[in-house]
């Protein structure tokens, strides 16, 4: 993956705009969170391969960048995204990786189906 | 204490490095003895953080990376029967109860194992390894002629409530294989790894002990985690 650079990952955003596309979002601070620090609330959320089909995708701000897609009904959106890539299989993978270089945020978009 | 000759050993974990860190050493132990030993290990860890030091895998590359890992460590403690059992990393407690144990029944019935290692209910942390822990417990349960039940416990307050384990084993002839299982798994252990090979010039004990003693606490079937299932 590669960092974040806004007009570049903007351009790919655009191109999936108006299209039935599958998406993953997840957010975590790893199972462990609150072994580590006991009292540390751990909340995330995970979805996969759910369609939507927005009519306009943002990247916003410094990094780390937030990203949002608007709906016809609704919204979609991550914070704290640091890198990005179009993969091998076309699919748009956004990540946030912490300062030690794990995953926090994970937002990806893709016209086929993600694996299980 | 000695680790004993077994009929056959049933390894039972959620996640590809599960078994390196706890039960490696115990493992190699046990081929070289020439146990058979079936490790069944549920998911590819999909959902993991870490994805390299640095950043080599993605979210979406990270299963065939861990696939390959899991063969790795698998081949550094000599493990012929690996199982990979295709479930989806930090789902295991949303799959239906029963399914879970039909998969360990399953797995028992065939292996007809004289030992089960799996995670210890109550103590594992994380929710995998807990679901893993229960739906073992449960399939044992069901058994009339119950085989050994060895629990890997890691809960802070485990000390507290189950005492010290009252399995210990030396492994420090298999450090090697151990040290090597651990490294298989390097997009999970860059870290880890780093943080004891500095540890361990400190001379630090608790980091030495850790890579030639493995514990485990025999499953208390008088204090079971629940009257029934």
């Amino acid at each position: 993956m590669e960092l974040v650079e806004v007009k570049k990952l903007q351009v790919q955003l655009d191109a999936f705009a108006g299209k039935d596309v599958y998406l993953h979002l997840e957010t975590t601070n790893g199972s462990y969170a609150s072994h580590f620090n006991e009292g540390f609330f751990n909340a995330g959320a995970f979805i996969r391969n759910v369609v939507i089909n927005y009519e306009l995708g943002k990247v916003v701000g410094d990094s780390p960048h937030r990203v949002g897609l608007k709906l016809p009904h609704g919204w979609v959106y991550a914070q704290g995204i640091t890198h990005y890539e179009l993969d091998e299989q076309g699919r748009l993978l956004l990540a946030g990786h912490d300062g030690t270089g794990k995953l926090a945020v994970a937002l990806e978009i893709s016209e086929t189906p993600f694996s299980y | 204490m000695t680790i004993q000759q077994e009929r056959h050993v049933l390894v039972v974990f959620p996640h590809p490095d599960d078994e390196a860190f706890g039960v490696s050493g115990t493992i190699t132990t046990h081929i070289q003895q020439g146990t058979p030993v079936t490790y069944a290990c549920l998911t590819l860890g999909e959902m993991g953080r870490n994805l390299g030091n640095p950043q080599f895998a993605t979210r979406e590359s990270l299963p065939a990376v861990r696939k390959k890992e899991l063969l790795a460590s698998a081949e550094a403690m000599g493990l012929t029967d690996l199982r990979m059992m295709g479930l989806r990393d930090k789902t295991i407690e949303f799959e239906d109860d029963e399914k879970m144990v039909g998969m360990m029944t399953d797995l028992i019935e065939e292996l007809n194992p004289s030992k089960i290692i799996t995670f210890y209910p109550g103590f594992a942390v994380h929710p995998d390894h807990e679901a893993t822990a229960r739906a073992v417990v449960r399939a044992v349960r069901r058994m009339k002629d119950r085989p050994t039940l060895h629990g890997v416990a890691f809960a802070n307050d485990t000390l507290d409530k189950l005492g010290k384990p009252n399995v210990v084993y030396n492994i420090s002839e298999v450090r090697e294989q151990k040290m090597n299982s651990m490294k298989a798994h390097i997009s999970q252990t860059a870290w880890m790894l780093e943080e004891m090979e500095h540890k361990l010039q400190q001379g630090d004990t608790e980091t030495e002990n850790w890579l030639t003693q493995e514990r485990f606490y025999n499953y208390r079937w008088d204090e079971d985690f629940e009257k029934s299932f």
